[in-house]
């Protein structure tokens, strides 16, 4: 079953910008693209951990601001000649607001 | 047996002919050919007059603009009587007569060019005042011409006003009298005859429009010039520029039909068959010619007829551009107000661009272009093939890049746009087709290509158009040269970008990618920080920062370090700190844990591994120490590395602390293409390691030795001397023009050393070097200043809680 938590407005993320949310199993970052679609991704690069949040966002994808490795932010899978994916979350705008799924929340102490 | 051949005046056109007969006697087109005998008042040969506007402003010197040396007319075995004026031609007895005897002919050729107009006023024979014909009153200006001169030119046409600026970049201050109510008026409308003359009045020049010159004052020496209207300009030197008349004098004398000129027909023959007559002393069909281009048609017209060839003279239309270094205008065709005719008017007063099509029912009739001439070729050629441009008329005055599709948008679409019977070079009548032919047949080098086809080697001005060819024909081979596209997502070059932004007036973002033909949607973290780069530079009023095009260190104005903390630096003015500043770096350390205080080697504290969300806190308190951001993170002025110089050092010459301070306090919070480091030291032992730094000082007794492109990181190199002064306030001047500079001609990420190797230290002294150019770097660069040079810590610090997480989930109790 779907829990979906009630994050913040989606005017609080910048346009082509990412916010963070702390949870108990690490950083989760919310990028807005240019158009207003909203993902949500684990915030640390599988290369060497670099903040993704911090990041240059273009068109759907993310560039790690350490050493440059790129992900879609649809599926968390690196393009170009790296190697690698990051988890993604289930994310969803309703009426302005950013609603993150939070049954990782629960899953990951299971897991 | 040799025909006998004697030729008048060793100018552009005679001398072209002579070329075009030499060329048939090594094709052995013309028997024996002819021997020659070249008489010229001037005591040297063919030089390219349109030239001597560069040597007058100092661009170039006489030896470049050597047209035919000594070894090219012995080659030719010319007889050459110069500074041997004719004084008669004796047409029974077939014979020239020079005081020096008589000289037979078989075929005469007059070509005694032009004389210029001597305005008839009170005071015209004074010492001091000259015309702008030839070498002699070249190098009576530039002798005149020193800082503090006054000099007054009479006329605001293109001769007075090349003259004008010429003087102006040797330091004279120099005053335009112009009869008319515009500028260049048989070339210009009056909205770009405004732009040209805002342009010029900023140059420094003075211009009096509707100015009639009623006498010129002095007793033996010019003292100064004075108009109708009572207004007196003083002057050491007066330079006549209103115009030519053709030089009839000889012909006259000799009885042969001259009306303003000596008359000619199609094949350039005067009223005796063995006369001809060429160049700016001809009259065909009631038509006087002083532009290059149709003397040089009726050079190869007249080659032809001496060889017995049929050839005829058909007077073309030409463009007209003013060769002023850093003008660009270019004016073709009809543009005078008559009924049934529609104008097409772009403007664009912030970058002075004036683009104004004059139509006539579908056709294409006149162009006045200003401030941004590519396109003027394109459109000539519309106006002389006279198609039907109602399909294009849209978008007609956006050029042949917007004609050929948004998409395909690149500087070669102008130029690959073009038919090839579409000229090229103006002056030699070289059309598109010529040159690719040349290209094709093997010229690969600019050189190459102007010796066999002459294209761009008269003016100058088609260089660019003709490399674009060559890019154009030779693909790879010639794009080997060249850059590289900016990232995948353009195949664009950062400097056609650069170029693109400026010319087209690109001020966002969207718009660059929109109207370059962008590939991907939004960018990429490589082009996005340069583009924000180059509009912050190009529209400093106009563009607004885009944060989320900043790399991240920029974007949160501290040092990413591995671990995603940050690093925090506040500015120390010269590196000088005080206990106070101490004490709140000590404090601060203490209140936010900060793992390691490091030394810098710019002379600043860092304070290492800061949390992001601490950071807006660090921040305030820094502020409220009274610091700011030290920019350790910015592609912009990073610190002014300093020794203490005279204030306690024992072999200190000047203050170079107080110095470095002043210079980091006027340039702090400037965006550059790449970081930007600063050395002052006191003296030539230089402690402040100032000759391997971006802009290094090195003060010695008699003042500042300012010398630039050091590096001491991947590469090491020692900077090159830019300019010695001698005041603080020179120093000051100098280092923002020279950022300036280079803020709005270097590509993205490249430090001034790799800048400075492209441009050439000769391009970056000129710009310096001349006090107009300077100045108005400097103005340019305290523009940008007033608007981006502010505390970002201040700025940040007032909003902390963007730089939280934005939810903290960690003590939200699982189900």
């Amino acid at each position: 079953m779907t829990q979906m938590i009630d994050i913040a407005a989606l005017a609080d993320i910048p346009r082509q910008g990412a916010r963070v949310v702390k949870t108990r199993h690490g950083c989760i970052a919310l990028f807005r693209t240019a158009d207003d679609q909203v993902f949500a991704l684990e915030d640390r690069c599988p290369h060497k951990g670099g903040p993704l949040s911090d990041g240059i966002v273009h068109g759907t994808s993310v560039t790690c601001p350490l050493h440059a490795w790129v992900f879609d932010l649809a599926t968390g899978l690196t393009q170009g000649a790296d190697e690698g994916a990051i988890r993604t979350y289930a994310v969803r705008l309703e009426a302005g607001r950013v609603l993150l799924d939070a049954n990782f929340l629960t899953r990951a102490q299971a897991a | 047996m040799k025909h006998k051949l004697v030729v008048i005046g060793a100018g552009m056109a005679s001398g072209r002919m002579l070329e075009h007969l030499f060329e048939a006697r090594e094709s052995s087109e013309a028997g024996d050919g002819f021997h020659v005998t070249l008489f010229n008042a001037e005591p040297r040969g063919n030089y390219n007059r349109l030239m001597l506007s560069p040597v007058l402003s100092g661009e170039k010197i006489y030896d470049q603009i050597v047209t035919h040396d000594a070894d090219w007319y012995a080659a030719q075995c010319v007889d050459c009587r110069f500074g041997e004026p004719v004084v008669r031609i004796d047409r029974a007895a077939r014979t020239v007569h020079s005081n020096a005897g008589a000289v037979p002919y078989d075929a005469l050729v007059i070509a005694t060019g032009s004389a210029p107009f001597i305005v008839p006023v009170p005071g015209k024979a004074l010492q001091g005042v000259c015309t702008y014909r030839d070498l002699e009153d070249t190098n009576a200006m530039i002798a005149a011409s020193k800082p503090g001169t006054r000099a007054v030119v009479i006329g605001g046409g293109l001769l007075g006003l090349e003259a004008a600026a010429g003087m102006a970049a040797r330091g004279a201050e120099v005053t335009v009298i112009h009869l008319m109510g515009h500028l260049m008026e048989r070339q210009l409308d009056p909205a770009a005859g405004y732009l040209l003359q805002k342009d010029l009045e900023r140059r420094g020049i003075r211009i009096h429009c509707k100015g009639a010159t009623k006498a010129i004052l002095g007793v033996e020496k010019v003292e100064a010039v004075l108009l109708e209207d009572g207004t007196v300009y003083p002057a050491d030197l007066v330079c006549m520029a209103v115009g030519i008349r053709p030089e009839v004098r000889l012909a006259n004398d000799a009885h042969l039909d001259v009306g303003r000129g000596i008359t000619v027909d199609a094949q350039l023959r005067t009223s005796d068959p063995a006369i001809f007559a060429l160049g700016e002393c001809v009259e065909h069909d009631k038509q006087l010619f002083g532009l290059v281009a149709p003397l040089y048609d009726q050079a190869r017209v007249l080659a032809a007829t001496l060889l017995g060839k049929d050839a005829t003279f058909k007077p073309v239309q030409t463009a007209t551009k003013l060769k002023v270094t850093g003008v660009d205008l270019f004016s073709v065709g009809d543009f005078a107000d008559a009924p049934g005719r529609e104008d097409i008017v772009f403007r664009d007063p912030g970058r002075g661009v004036y683009k104004r099509l004059i139509l006539e029912g579908d056709r294409l009739l006149g162009a006045v272009l200003y401030g941004e001439i590519t396109d003027g070729a394109w459109f000539f050629d519309k106006i002389k093939s006279a198609e039907d441009i109602s399909a294009l008329r849209d978008t007609l005055i956006f050029g042949p890049a917007f004609a050929a599709g948004g998409s395909t948008a690149n500087p070669l679409a102008a130029v690959a746009a073009l038919p090839p019977e579409a000229e090229i070079c103006g002056c030699n009548g070289v059309c598109k087709g010529k040159i690719i032919t040349a290209i094709q047949a093997g010229a690969a080098t600019l050189d190459a290509v102007r010796s066999q086809t002459k294209a761009s080697a008269s003016c100058g001005i088609c260089t660019g158009l003709v490399e674009q060819l060559m890019a154009l024909t030779l693909g790879d081979a010639f794009a080997a040269n060249t850059n590289p596209p900016m990232c995948k997502c353009t195949d664009h070059s950062h400097e056609d970008v650069r170029r693109l932004i400026k010319s087209i007036g690109l001020k966002s973002i969207p718009a660059v990618m929109q109207d370059l033909g962008w590939k991907t949607v939004g960018g990429c973290a490589s082009c996005r920080p340069a583009l924000n780069y180059y509009l912050i530079a190009d529209w400093p009023l106009e563009y607004v920062d885009d944060r989320q095009s900043r790399f991240v260190n920029e974007r949160n104005h501290a040092n990413i370090q591995k671990d995603g903390t940050y690093s925090v630096v506040p500015r120390m003015w010269g590196g000088v700190t005080t206990p106070a500043e101490l004490r709140a770096i000590a404090d601060a350390a203490e209140k936010y844990a900060v793992p390691m205080l490091k030394v810098t080697g710019g002379q600043r504290i860092d304070l290492l591994g800061v949390k992001k969300e601490h950071l807006p806190a660090i921040w305030a308190d820094f502020n409220a120490a009274g610091m700011v951001s030290g920019h350790a993170y910015a592609k912009g002025l990073r610190t002014v590395k300093t020794c203490v110089g005279t204030e306690f050092c024992r072999f200190g010459t000047q203050d170079s602390t107080g110095l470095g301070i002043k210079l980091e306090k006027l340039l702090w919070g400037s965006w550059t293409p790449a970081k930007v480091k600063l050395g002052v030291s006191g003296c030539p032992r230089n402690c402040a390691e100032a000759t391997c730094k971006d802009i290094g000082v090195v003060c010695v007794d008699s003042g500042y030795q300012i010398s630039v492109a050091g590096a001491a990181g991947m590469d090491v190199r020692e900077t090159v001397a830019l300019i010695t002064v001698t005041t603080e306030a020179e120093v000051m001047e100098v280092i923002a023009a020279f950022t300036q500079a280079y803020r709005e001609n270097a590509r993205y990420l490249h430090r001034i050393y790799k800048w400075v190797a492209k441009v050439g230290l000769e391009w970056c002294k000129t710009q310096i070097e001349d006090p107009v150019v300077r100045g108005a770097l400097y103005d340019r660069f305290m523009l940008s200043q007033s608007i981006y040079q502010t505390d970002p810590w201040a700025e940040h610090a007032a909003h902390p809680a963007e730089w939280a997480p934005i939810a903290d989930l960690t003590l939200r109790a699982a189900e």
